[in-house]
């Protein structure tokens, strides 16, 4: 086995029993990149450098016996929609096609800190507005399973060079579903955490009361290791949850108490693929036959946060985006006067898919309307959270699809926005009610695509789903995690 | 038809904190552009907001300062709008439940007190600011931008329509920058921006209590501005209404070389500002103690220090004006009539010779020492100097910072008096100045006070009129 | 009640500074309407009394010490201005068309 097939995990292992350096980690890692990357284009920017400068760095401090975190010198990659000092972020738009922040994300500092290798910047769908990686104004990403199909978004270049073992570990970020839908259409662990557990400073806000960053990985051990690494109060932040963090990868030992499953109806819906809805239910039956009591569940307003979503959302974002003016960074399209200027700057600079989601959301927001749209959404969102809180006096956990459908086809829901949206659908009430959700493998369909099964725990309890998701890897019917990489000229990777 | 001017002001004043409001950036006025920015406060992609807590704490000193009720609860909202000052293309205001709601403002205007109504009072952030090339916005082809100025804490008073004159706007914001200064709330220099006023304006029929259309008039850079440009716009707006037209509403520039008010036609229409609640800042709950403890430590406010200096001491009106306007010699004075009783001539020389002297020397009030005054009117009350000496010691007391006592005996400038002394003075001049001793034995009264002044420069100023008058006459009489 | 969107999208892209090719403008009123129609689903909920949740975080503001701190050495400040003069940053003229229309 390849060093850049292992887990982050068995890296950690390995260069903590100093059974191979940092180095070498690294330069595995890059060489899977050469080969596999033309074909996946999962990062926007490489940072091989980087990589290896802190790899060494790493190294020498081990060999110098200093204490180092479990995941120094494990690689990691980021989306690009976390700032790094120095380093070119874009959020995949044209308007940051050269920006080069002057400071780093909190997260960003928390992975130096660690000693994790950067290996670069990943592919996501513009200003993290989409479910298919499709809205780069760059280039789209690929599925790995099948190069035809979307790898999912907007995190879908860091679920794409997980999945194919250009990176051990990811940083996504979720809004909506931007972590779970890929890591489900790529067959990895996609965690969004509670809202308020891993700092937003220095994640390009897209919805502020909705963004969450969180991971992606192999393996849930892999999640909670990372979850170790970023979780926590952030002064910078004013909406970081000041309680303290647990030990995410010591939680995963130890017994799973008797859990009480509520089965949510709607993420199971009648329109949805059978086979996406069989491998949740096989999971959720395994949950069953060790102890679990299993139980249907209906949101009653879960039907109505896709509407609510689609007000919120675009609403902070018109007013989040309103900075990208062409006058301190960004592009600048020029004009004789200050309107031409700005007007054109962001017609330009902006793609389809930012601008429908600003006019929606100016639009919202303005006089004569804000009460009917925004304050009603706002107020829809009260009822959702309500739902919640209810069925978790019931229930531990919550379980339903994470996907209504496997990875669909590049191109094919593009000109379509609404039918995009609905990819989001069984993701977004978890978002708005501000709890923890996980994207659990839970088996590959019958065209080779990997499905996955969302799991939603109350507010701080995303200990749990990591645990659980460890349970469920170990006791179901193994699978493929990673895909072989089918070239469409022949061969595979 | 009489018409009444209704007046409305938005006032915006810069809170004194050391740092901005959401960020570390020093505040400090003046300094290069773009010295103090940071990336949260340039507006930086992926930058959030952390609230200071002196400045709430100073806009909650102001607040209860201005009679405004203090609210346990009150948000933070977006205001929506693009222009190149504003980094992030929103302020961070309050709109739908601003900091303090209503409060009032007492003011003295022709010897009788008013009530101005407030209608709220909230915080927001400063913008940037604009340097526009040619010689004004209208002609100009490009603008520079500095944001030192972003992010500082800004405090927004809005008053009630009560206003009735330009004159009264200006002692409102006389007593107003007063009243903040008191607190510590802000500096209040509106030549640095830190204090800037907007108003409101429309004249209504006498009697009737609905407002007529209002223009806003903005532009207006110093009290005196404020004055004027309200009282041309209302008469602006009165000839207009009398010769049978209507107002438009719309937003006028004060040109303050013209002296009028030039309206903006073609002024952006109704803005839209998507107001709607900061996702990134949670809201402010302000406990009762905390409140109440800033209103115990409130200190004591102009208008309660006038009155009390007039009741205390006996000051006149505008001795108590001077010391509440100028706190520092108001202070001086306080803490020297603590061991000086005579107030009336304390006062006297506080307001008059001390503060001439500060003035022309440049020197702080708070370098010259209480006891050292209180010494120079104890020599002058024991005779020891005369009052001349005493002015002159003064004025050498507050250069040089020695005691009066000191400066005594190093000049010798002790008061020469009685007889023996002065007797062979005064014959000496007599016996010089026949002429003027025959036109006194003449009549003319006024010959001897040139007697008095010759025998003045012969003592070097140091002996008393009176005596020298006395000494003289009987001289003469002889 | 179906509304017109494209009437909006004029003054809507104008607050939001966009502007729009005409056939960009075209494709999107169409979508923006399909879209607004799914959202509008929403107000069929009886929402009276409920209040509006805007943020989940049930947790009082944050505040920091009044304390500076070092701001960014002016290159940084300037590193990303795609227009700059001096120190400053370099704006056009900010009397827009639409205000000497009017
Ligand atoms: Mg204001
Ligand atoms: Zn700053």
């Amino acid at each position: 086995m390849e060093l850049y097939q292992k887990t982050a995990a068995n890296l950690s292992l390995m260069l903590q029993k100093k059974e191979v350096s940092s180095v070498e980690v690294v330069q595995s890692f890059l060489d899977r990149i050469e080969l596999v990357e033309p074909h996946v284009k999962a990062f926007i920017t490489h940072t091989p450098l980087i990589a290896l400068e802190t790899a060494s760095a790493v190294d020498k401090k081990r060999l110098l016996g200093e204490d180092l975190h479990p995941l120094a010198g494990v690689p990691i990659a980021i989306k690009d929609n976390l700032c790094t000092a120095g380093l070119r972020t874009t959020c995949a738009s044209r308007i940051l096609e050269n920006f080069i922040p002057p400071y780093d994300a909190t997260v960003v500092e928390a992975i130096k800190r660690a000693g994790m290798p950067l290996l670069g910047k990943t592919n996501m769908d513009e200003f993290a507005m989409g479910s298919s990686t499709e809205n780069s104004a760059f280039f789209s990403t690929a599925n790995p399973w099948n190069l035809d199909k979307v790898p999912g978004g907007s995190s879908g270049g860091s679920a794409a060079a997980v999945s194919t073992g250009m990176a051990p570990l990811a940083l996504g970020s979720d809004t909506g579903g931007s972590i779970r839908q890929p890591a489900s259409f790529c067959g990895l662990i996609g965690l969004r955490p509670t809202y308020g557990r891993v700092s937003r400073y220095g994640l390009i806000a897209f919805a502020s009361s909705l963004d969450q960053i969180g991971p992606l990985s192999l393996t849930a051990h892999d999640s909670a290791l990372l979850m170790d690494v970023v979780a926590g109060y952030d002064p910078l932040d004013s909406t970081s949850l000041p309680e303290a963090v647990p030990d995410y990868a010591a939680g995963l030992e130890g017994e799973i108490k008797k859990l009480r499953v509520g089965v949510i109806k709607q993420n199971l819906a009648d329109g949805f693929n059978p086979e996406v809805k069989a491998a949740v239910l096989k999971l959720v039956a395994l949950l069953g036959a060790n102890g679990a009591e299993i139980d249907e569940i209906s949101l009653p307003l879960a039907d109505y946060g896709l509407g609510a979503y689609y007000l919120i959302a675009p609403s902070e974002a018109s007013s989040n985006l309103g900075r990208y003016d062409g006058v301190r960074y960004g592009y600048n399209a020029g004009g004789d006067n200050i309107e031409v200027m700005f007007s054109r700057t962001r017609g330009e600079g902006f793609g389809p898919e930012v601008k429908r989601r600003i006019i929606i959301g100016t639009y919202a927001l303005s006089a004569g309307y804000y009460d009917a749209y925004y304050l009603q959404a706002m107020k829809v969102r009260t009822l959702i959270r309500r739902d919640y809180e209810a069925a978790f006096k019931k229930f531990d956990l919550l379980v339903g699809a994470t996907t209504p459908t496997p990875a669909f086809n590049i191109g094919e829901k593009a000109d379509d926005p609404l039918q995009m949206y609905l990819s989001d659908i069984c993701n977004i009430n978890d978002a708005l009610a501000g709890v923890p959700s996980l994207s659990v493998p839970s088996g590959i369909d019958s065209c080779g695509l990997p499905l996955g099964m969302q799991m939603t725990a109350p507010p701080s309890r995303e200990g749990l789903l990591l645990k659980i998701a460890g349970f469920l890897e170990q006791k179901r019917d193994p699978f493929p995690l990673r895909p072989r990489v089918k070239l469409s000229e022949g061969g595979e990777l | 038809m009489k018409y009444e001017v209704a007046i409305g002001l938005e006032i915006h004043l810069e809170l004194q904190t050391k740092s901005k409001l959401f960020c570390g950036c020093s505040t400090t006025f003046g300094r290069e552009p773009n010295v103090n920015c940071c990336p949260i406060c340039l507006g930086l992609p992926g930058t959030l907001p952390v609230f200071n807590r002196r400045a709430i704490e100073l806009a909650v000193t102001a607040a209860i300062a201005l009679n405004s009720a203090v609210s346990d609860q009150s948000r933070f909202d977006r205001k929506n709008y693009h222009y190149p000052d504003l980094p992030k293309a929103y302020q961070i205001s309050q709109y739908e439940q601003p900091l303090a709601r209503g409060g009032f403002l007492e003011i003295e205007s022709e010897q009788s007190f008013k009530k101005i109504k407030l209608e709220r009072v909230h915080l927001e952030e400063e913008a940037g600011k604009l340097i526009h090339s040619g010689s004004s916005i209208l002609g100009s082809e490009y603008s520079l931008v500095d944001y030192n100025r972003a992010g500082i804490p800004l405090l927004e008073i809005v008053t009630a329509p009560d206003i009735r004159s330009g004159r009264e706007a200006r002692l409102f914001l006389e007593d107003l920058r007063l009243l903040l200064l008191y607190t510590g709330a802000s500096d209040c220099k509106m030549e640095e921006g830190s204090l800037r006023c907007d108003a409101n304006i429309s004249l209504r029929p006498s009697g009737l209590s609905s407002l007529g259309t209002k223009t806003e008039v903005k532009n207006m850079n110093s009290f005196r501005a404020v004055e004027t440009a309200l009282n041309f716009e209302a008469k602006r707006q009165e000839a207009i209404l009398k010769a049978g037209g209507s107002i438009a509403q719309e937003t006028c520039h004060w040109d303050e070389a013209k002296k009028e008010t030039i309206p903006l036609r073609g002024k952006e229409g109704s803005s839209d500002y998507r107001y709607f609640p900061e996702p990134d800042l949670l809201p402010l709950t302000l406990d009762r103690a905390l409140i109440q403890n800033i209103s115990e430590q409130l200190p004591e406010l102009p208008l309660q220090r006038r009155t009390r200096l007039k009741q205390q001491y006996g000051l006149e009106a505008g001795e108590a004006g001077l010391f509440t306007e100028n706190r520092a010699l108001g202070d001086f004075f306080e803490s020297a009539a603590e061991e000086y009783s005579n107030y009336r001539s304390l006062a006297k020389w506080v307001r008059g010779d001390l503060l001439y002297q500060i003035r022309e020397s440049g020197k702080p009030v708070e370098e010259i020492q209480p006891k050292q005054l209180i010494e120079l009117l104890t020599l002058l009350d024991q005779e020891t100097i005369n009052r001349p000496v005493a002015k002159e010691l003064l004025s050498e007391m507050v250069k040089s910072g020695k005691g009066p006592k000191e400066l005594v005996k190093e000049q010798g400038l002790e008061r020469v008096s009685g007889r023996e002394k002065l007797m062979p003075l005064v014959e000496r001049v007599v016996a010089e100045n026949p002429a003027v001793v025959e036109k006194y034995l003449q009549g003319k009264d006024k010959a001897i006070s040139f007697l008095v002044g010759r025998v003045m420069a012969l003592t070097g100023g140091r002996a008393d009129p009176g005596e020298i008058n006395k000494l003289l006459k009987e001289k003469i009489s002889q | 009640m179906a509304v017109d969107f494209g009437k909006e999208v004029d003054h809507v892209a104008r607050l939001a500074r966009l502007t729009l090719e005409p056939e960009e403008k075209e494709r999107m009123t169409g979508q923006l309407s399909d879209i607004l129609d799914t959202a509008r689903r929403i107000q069929e909920l009886d929402t009276g009394g409920v209040e509006p949740t805007s943020h989940v975080l049930d947790l009082p503001v944050v505040l920091r010490e009044d304390e500076t701190r070092p701001s960014l050495p002016l290159n940084r400040v300037l590193q990303n201005a795609p227009r700059r003069q001096k120190n400053f940053f370099r704006v056009p003229s900010i009397i827009s068309n639409v205000q000497a229309e009017k």
